[in-house]
């Protein structure tokens, strides 16, 4: 019986000291962005992001390496990407040919591990449940990780163009650089433009963040969803090479990627990249919503 | 609300091929007898008709009116697959009820999610936990989770939750590394991280070792002291009795009864213990006087009293040692919670299919 009235008394006896008031707290503004930051923290803080960005970050140097080896050699030329020709006069071209180069590939599987797994890996730990009890708000976890998957684009990008801008320093010459179209521009001129074309790449993957994030959203398992997104780039890239399907090409998210190529113009010309950028907004809009209505309907029940 | 359908539960839901139960000595009374109004009682938890049938066309929870009264200590008990689980996931917000609804701190869930769950620490089937990360970076994610909680404050609340759970000293060690007694700590830290109206626990106990549970109940009373609400699911009985002040039984999704421990025990008949080792001779004297349920034993006779006068107990010990059974102890022993739940449910502690 004892214990029947202890539930009686609602908790007013108990310790005298103070205790924190319990009841509603206010949402406040730097409590919102805490978990933006702290997905940016846990993004990082995983060794598979390192592993990932260092992958990225060897490549410019292994083709720097290999360029390097082949215009020493005797057989000079090849049928290269453009780049790698001007890459022997100017070390900067480096940073275009391994943006090129990582584009259609590493790139892209880079980001679809870390957006594939953004929601699916933790419903697979359980740790989702424990963030949507917080309550992290399905709305505003799903912001955090798209956020988040940004932002390693962004950091991806910027791995490649750094090593190889680093790497094209070391092997090749730095100077006036010599546009596609023929003009010349300064050294801090083309920089600039290497800045500006790492940020129109980043901002190409942001379409696949989205899908990355759909998927995740659709299995409880971590690795399904990073295979399935990494095979979607795949088969998006093989459908996006057959000339019988014009029809659909212009609207595959790859479609428009090496248009970048055309910064290096003089004038600039815009026409692909605002398609690329416009593109990458539409497969923003859509797999978010679709990630969106899915996240906030679906039973956590992992 | 009132307490006439939950009483109805206890002879309807038992009520499974072969799980009569025997009738109800009194009903209970009302968990909160001026609640007339579903929204408007001050019921921490509140559920009425809660079903969920998963995809597949599993029947995990069926038809719950549940009430848990504010500053309760509530054990939520059922044997394995009964659907604890279920109903706390839907709760949180966490899934979708088929049908019926579900109040906590008295808003609607799921909808309510935003302004309830701040005030609500939750440990749901066991804890998960970022492996890559300390126990304590653990716990600021799960805090920054919570856009009502100040960055400022951050720190300090962390450590004072690691602090409470005994897991300090292990505080900056990766979770990976984390034993299973300090994972299900951890858990209950990120439960404590602010002060709570409720704390659902969803088998706290869990894969600690004996004195962990002993501290972890401890926890639990000096949290309920403060006023906080505990809803406890659990399929340990003792646990129950030991720290609960009331609870609920759950059988194959079903509520059995729900009421104060107290109350359900009391339910239980007490059992008449005698202790002999003249255990044959001792059972043909408690038979002739009408003692019924014999079960003999080592040493010991038990069976089933029923109500009679305070003479009887006595007169029933004379007799004994008149037929010459050489009485080493004898008396009623008290029912416990387990034997109100055989009662309850006609069946043993067993999963349901
Ligand atoms: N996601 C799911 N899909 C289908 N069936 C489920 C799912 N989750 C639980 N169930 C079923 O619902 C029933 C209740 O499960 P629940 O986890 O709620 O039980 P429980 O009372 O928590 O058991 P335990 O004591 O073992 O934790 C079980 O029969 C289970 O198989
Ligand atoms: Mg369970």
């Amino acid at each position: 019986m004892s214990r029947a009235e202890a539930a009686g008394g609602t908790g007013t006896a108990g310790r005298t000291e103070a205790v924190p008031a319990v009841g509603r707290r206010p949402r406040t503004t730097a409590g919102f962005l805490a978990l933006f930051g702290n997905e940016l923290h846990l993004t990082f803080r995983r060794m598979r992001t390192k592993v990932l960005l260092g992958i990225l970050a060897v490549l410019p140097v292994l083709i720097g390496v290999v360029v390097k080896l082949n215009t020493d050699g005797p057989h000079e030329g090849g049928g290269g990407p453009s780049f790698i020709a001007q890459t022997t006069q100017n070390g900067l071209f480096l940073v275009f040919t391994a943006l090129a180069v990582a584009l259609p590939v590493f790139l892209p599987m880079t980001v679809g591990v870390v957006a594939g797994d953004a929601v699916a890996g933790e419903a697979a730990t359980g740790t989702l449940r424990y963030l949507l009890v917080a309550p992290a708000g399905r709305t505003r976890l799903l912001a955090a990780k798209f956020t988040a998957g940004l932002v390693f684009c962004l950091a991806a990008t910027a791995a490649v163009a750094v090593a190889a801008l680093a790497t094209g320093a070391a092997l090749f010459p730095l100077g006036e650089v010599t546009l596609i179209s023929g003009d010349t521009i300064g050294l801090a001129d083309a920089l600039l433009r290497a800045v500006l074309v790492a940020g129109v790449v980043a901002a190409s993957l942001a379409g696949l963040v989205a899908i990355g994030l759909f998927v995740s959203t659709l299995t409880g398992s971590g690795i399904a969803a990073m295979a399935a997104t990494v095979g979607l780039v795949i088969t998006v890239q093989i459908l996006d090479a057959f000339p019988q399907l014009d029809a659909i090409r212009p609207f595959l998210f790859t479609h428009y990627w090496l248009s970048f190529s055309d910064l290096l113009r003089e004038p600039m010309y815009w026409d692909g990249v605002l398609k690329d950028l416009g593109l990458q907004a539409a497969y923003v809009a859509v797999f978010g919503s679709a990630a969106w209505s899915r996240f906030t309907s679906r039973d956590i029940s992992a | 609300m009132t307490k006439a359908p939950v009483t109805g539960d206890v002879t309807e839901s038992a009520g499974g091929p072969g799980a009569e139960p025997r009738p109800a000595p009194a009903p209970l009374p009302p968990a909160s007898p001026t609640a007339t109004a579903f929204l408007g009682s001050d019921d921490v938890i509140r559920t009425r008709g809660l079903t969920k049938r998963f995809r597949g066309g599993q029947l995990a929870v069926d038809g719950l009116d549940l009430a848990v009264p504010r500053g309760s200590v509530f054990g939520f008990l059922g044997p394995n697959g009964s659907g604890k689980t279920t109903t706390i996931r839907m709760l949180m917000g966490l899934i979708a009820p088929t049908s019926g609804v579900a109040t906590v701190l008295g808003e609607p869930m799921p909808q309510s999610v935003a302004t309830v769950l701040p005030r609500v620490g939750a440990l749901i089937e066991g804890p998960a936990l970022y492996g890559f990360l300390s126990g304590r970076d653990n716990l600021i994610r799960f805090d920054a989770a919570d856009p009502t909680a100040d960055p400022r404050t951050r720190p300090q609340r962390v450590d004072t939750a690691l602090e409470r759970v005994g897991l300090s000293a292990a505080a900056r060690k990766k979770a990976r590394a984390y034993s299973l007694g300090m994972k299900q700590r951890l858990g209950l830290a990120s439960a404590l991280l602010q002060p709570r109206e409720l704390l659902v626990l969803d088998e706290p106990t869990n894969g600690l070792d004996p004195q962990g549970m002993r501290e972890i109940r401890a926890l639990i009373r000096e949290v309920a002291a403060e006023g906080t609400t505990v809803f406890l699911s659990s399929h340990l009985l003792d646990e129950i009795e030991q720290v609960c002040t009331h609870a609920a039984v759950m059988s194959r999704g079903r509520l059995v009864v729900q009421g104060t421990v107290a109350e359900l025990a009391a339910r239980a008949q007490g059992r008449l213990v005698v202790r002999t080792p003249d255990v044959a001779r001792a059972v043909e004297v408690l038979a002739a006087h009408r003692v019924t349920a014999l079960v003999p034993g080592e040493d010991r006779v038990d069976g089933e009293f029923g109500e009679r006068d305070d003479e009887a107990l006595p007169e029933l010990c004379a007799a004994l040692v008149a037929a010459g059974v050489r009485v080493h102890g004898f008396g009623l022993e008290r029912g416990t919670l387990e034997d109100a739940f055989v009662a309850l449910t006609g069946e043993g502690f067993d999963v349901a299919g």
